[in-house]
């Protein structure tokens, strides 16, 4: 069993924090894991991805190339078409409807596809929208949208609750654990 | 037990464990975090130093003195350490020391893509390469025995892709060890002619030596699979291929990289079929096959740029593609850019208004060169701004000091920027230097540095001052602006780029992500007064945007600098309560 998992999203969105959830939800499950990330000049605002791999066998290559993925949690709708085609066939994607315009948007060079989660769809992509900026507005603060989506995502994971539970509990400081519970929970409870 | 940490993590943890005392580097990406995470170890005293030349001293100066020492810098800070090694090379050590440094191919974030086991042929020191986070903490640990062993510098590289992955590592405990003994040894401490001409020699049975020892070290694996295929490789590359190949090809895992091994190489080589050496960046493992008379297979397959994948070794083997799913449009770029509220956007705006040329530098300041902003003319490396602005007037001469800057970050100029404006004070040059305070090494992820005022534990320290030091150096023109205020900034520029004489102009405001910063409430479109001018979007600002031909900011990330609300003459961007 492999399983490759791509978070994508803008930097300074919080995917960090989510795949040191999925890693360490994955390592209490016993499995190899490997988690790759992007620091520096990817992070001002630039479109960020970040890949967890975790096998019961070994895991070896630590990035995930074209069509590649079982899961792209996508921050950003823009993010969820970029990097589509590094999805399996039969793989799904659980992308938070935020728009964010990148800069060439903003000058006017370049245009913001209308309708991308239509289109996805119509690809025959496998494809869940959230709105997670309001749920974690509803949890107390916009910052924990990363976690509404971790909730979403724990639905096409096989990982027990508990897990999710203890992940949070060891990457969160305790005065957000609060939030974070209510963040995640609120995710959960998207079908 | 095992842990899940990054590469540079897993280096910091080697550390611990191999009694590491001392620490002393320059932050860069991709290689910060090693001393980051060391400096969390109350057993290891780590510091930032100004540049990588000062650290790697300071950890050269400490394993004479008889503590193991690190110091970790990205490659081309290799290039400013690159002096103190070479020498270091000739004086071997007394405790271990182990120079870290991080390659970046596919260039994430760097200026060069350059290749630095070179540094380990050309200085002739051992150099090791982890593929993972386990290997990277033990081959860490395996370098400092190297280093004692063989009385020499030993480099420990890695690369963006191993720095930043995390994977499991077994932790152990650390090693106490007594500080060794110094014992005064001109003849093996002091590099002059007479000493280092005998030290070359026993630099050279060294190389014989560790040659040897390359042939049986551990950190040089053989895993033995079909042999058809065989594989020589090292570092992540060597993931790449088992993850493609498995077990359909046998490997020859390299850890031990410089220097290489001949007889165990031409063993695995008569064992396969077809031998292929699969390195990113230059073709050292493949030269050397070639010139020990091994045939491989090498870089007329695989590319001399950029970062290797799986895809990239499956496609160059097999020519195999992937049918995947397709997005029917156009996907605009999404360029990394100054953050909302970033002080360094409106010296920028400024600039690009009064058309100067820019000299620039290495920092989150780079950005200033990208549109809308696009306020930047030359970006070499650490300090050129400087100095190269000086070259750039020197050869234009007239009035070229008058139309031209240089910028530079606070942890830049510290670095190695003070070096060019000494040189412009004493050979008379005109140039306007803006140094862009904003107390903090940004880029790298807020480190402290010698202007900050406090050390890397976060304890307070003495405090560069720029004005000061700017005019210690016989810089007689030094003032100090707020890069929020448009108009006093563009005043202070234009005044000094009018004087016919040196001067620098301070740019102080601390960066918008530092904890500490207090931030207004996001500002807020007068929807009415909006004439969707778009005078606002020439900020370049991540938070602003237009949508159905009128202005909207982003609330989640505007943090209410008021540089819009500034340049809008309609006075259609206000404060929440203003615009009520």
């Amino acid at each position: 069993m492999n399983k490759n998992i791509m978070i994508v999203g803008v930097g300074g969105q919080g995917s960090l924090l989510a795949s040191k959830l999925l890693g360490h939800v994955a390592m209490q499950a016993g499995y190899d894991v490997k988690v790759s990330e992007v620091h520096g000049m990817s992070q001002r605002g630039g479109s960020v991805v970040t890949y967890v791999k975790y096998s019961d066998d070994k895991v070896w290559s630590p990035v995930i190339n074209e069509g590649e993925a079982d899961l792209i949690i996508s921050f950003e709708m823009l993010e969820a078409a970029r990097w589509v085609s590094f999805l399996k066939k039969e793989g799904t994607i659980v992308v938070n409807n935020q728009e964010i315009a990148p800069m060439p948007v903003i000058t006017g060079a370049a245009v913001y596809p209308e309708k991308i989660a239509e289109k996805l769809k119509k690809a025959g992509v496998n494809l869940m929208v959230v709105d997670a900026l309001s749920l974690a507005e509803e949890a107390g603060s916009a910052k924990a949208t990363n976690v509404v989506l971790m909730g979403a995502v724990a639905n096409h994971m096989e990982f027990p609750e508990e897990m999710w539970q203890n992940a949070i509990a060891e990457c969160v400081p305790p005065k957000f654990l609060e939030l974070n519970h209510k963040a995640f929970a609120l995710g959960r409870n998207q079908k | 037990m095992k842990k899940l940490l990054l590469g540079n993590e897993a280096v910091a943890r080697g550390l611990y464990e191999a009694g590491v005392a001392i620490v002393s580097s320059y932050p860069g990406t991709p290689s910060t975090e090693i001393t980051e995470a060391a400096a969390k170890y109350p057993e290891i005293y780590a510091e930032w130093a100004p540049n990588e030349k000062v650290a790697t001293e300071v950890a050269i100066g400490s394993a004479i003195g008889g503590k193991r020492a690190f110091c970790g810098m990205k490659h081309v800070g290799l290039n400013v350490a690159a002096d103190p090694l070479f020498t270091a090379s000739y004086a071997g050590v007394n405790a271990g020391l182990v120079i870290g440094v991080a390659d970046d191919p596919g260039m994430h974030s760097s200026q060069n893509e350059q290749d630095s086991r070179h540094y380990a042929i050309a200085a002739k020191v051992p150099m090791v390469e982890p593929s993972d986070s386990e290997d990277a903490c033990a081959f860490t640990k395996a370098a400092y025995e190297i280093s004692e062993q063989f009385d020499t510098p030993v480099l420990l590289r890695m690369s963006t892709r191993i720095s930043h992955s995390q994977s499991l590592v077994e932790v152990g405990e650390r090693a106490e060890l007594p500080a060794k003994e110094y014992v005064k040894n001109p003849a093996k401490y002091v590099m002059m002619p007479a000493f280092a001409k005998a030290k070359h020699v026993v630099v050279e049975e060294r190389t014989a030596k560790l040659t040897e020892f390359a042939e049986t070290t551990e950190l040089n694996k053989i895993f033995w699979n079909d042999t058809k295929i065989g594989v020589i490789a090292a570092g992540s590359t060597y993931q790449y291929a088992r993850e493609v190949l498995g077990d359909k090809a046998s490997y020859l895992k390299l850890g031990l990289v410089n220097p290489l091994p001949v007889q165990l190489i031409r063993d695995f080589a008569a064992k396969v079929e077809t031998l292929y050496v699969i390195e990113e960046l230059d073709d050292i493992i493949e030269t050397h096959c070639r010139k020990i008379g091994v045939k491989v297979i090498g870089k007329e397959l695989f590319p001399w740029i950029g970062e290797f994948s799986q895809k990239l070794i499956a496609e160059k083997l097999f020519g195999a593609k992937e049918n995947t799913f397709t997005f029917p449009e156009t996907i605009p770029p999404r360029p990394p850019v100054l953050c909302a509220g970033c002080p360094h956007r409106g010296l920028f705006f400024v600039l690009n208004q009064l058309k100067v040329t820019v000299s620039g530098d290495i920092g989150c300041y780079t950005l200033g060169a990208s549109a809308p902003l696009s306020a930047m003319d030359t970006t070499i490396c650490m300090g050129a701004s400087v100095s190269g602005l000086h070259g750039f007037n020197m050869a234009r001469g007239g009035d070229s000091a008058s139309k031209s800057v240089a910028v530079i970050g606070d942890s830049t100029f510290i670095h190695s920027g003070i070096t060019g404006l000494i040189n412009i004070a004493y050979n008379q040059g005109h140039s306007t230097v803006i140094i862009l305070d904003n107390s903090i090494t940004g880029m790298t992820g807020h480190q402290q540095n010698p202007t900050t005022g406090f050390t890397l534990r976060g304890d307070p320290t003495a405090k560069v001052s720029l004005e000061k030091l700017c005019d210690a150096v016989g810089i007689n023109r030094v003032r100090v602006v707020d890069p929020y205020n448009l108009a006093e900034t563009r005043k202070a520029i234009e005044e000094e780029l009018a004087v016919e004489e040196p001067s620098v102009i301070i740019s102080r405001r601390p960066c918008a992500l530092l904890k500490y910063v207090k931030h207004k409430k996001p500002l807020k479109i007068v929807t009415e007064n909006c004439r969707g001018c778009k005078a606002c979007l020439r900020l370049g600002c991540p938070a602003i945007s237009v949508v159905n031909g009128k202005a909207m900011i982003d609330q989640t990330q505007c943090v209410g600098c008021g540089l819009c609300a500034d340049l809008c003459k309609f006075h259609a961007i206000a404060s929440e309560e203003e615009s009520k």
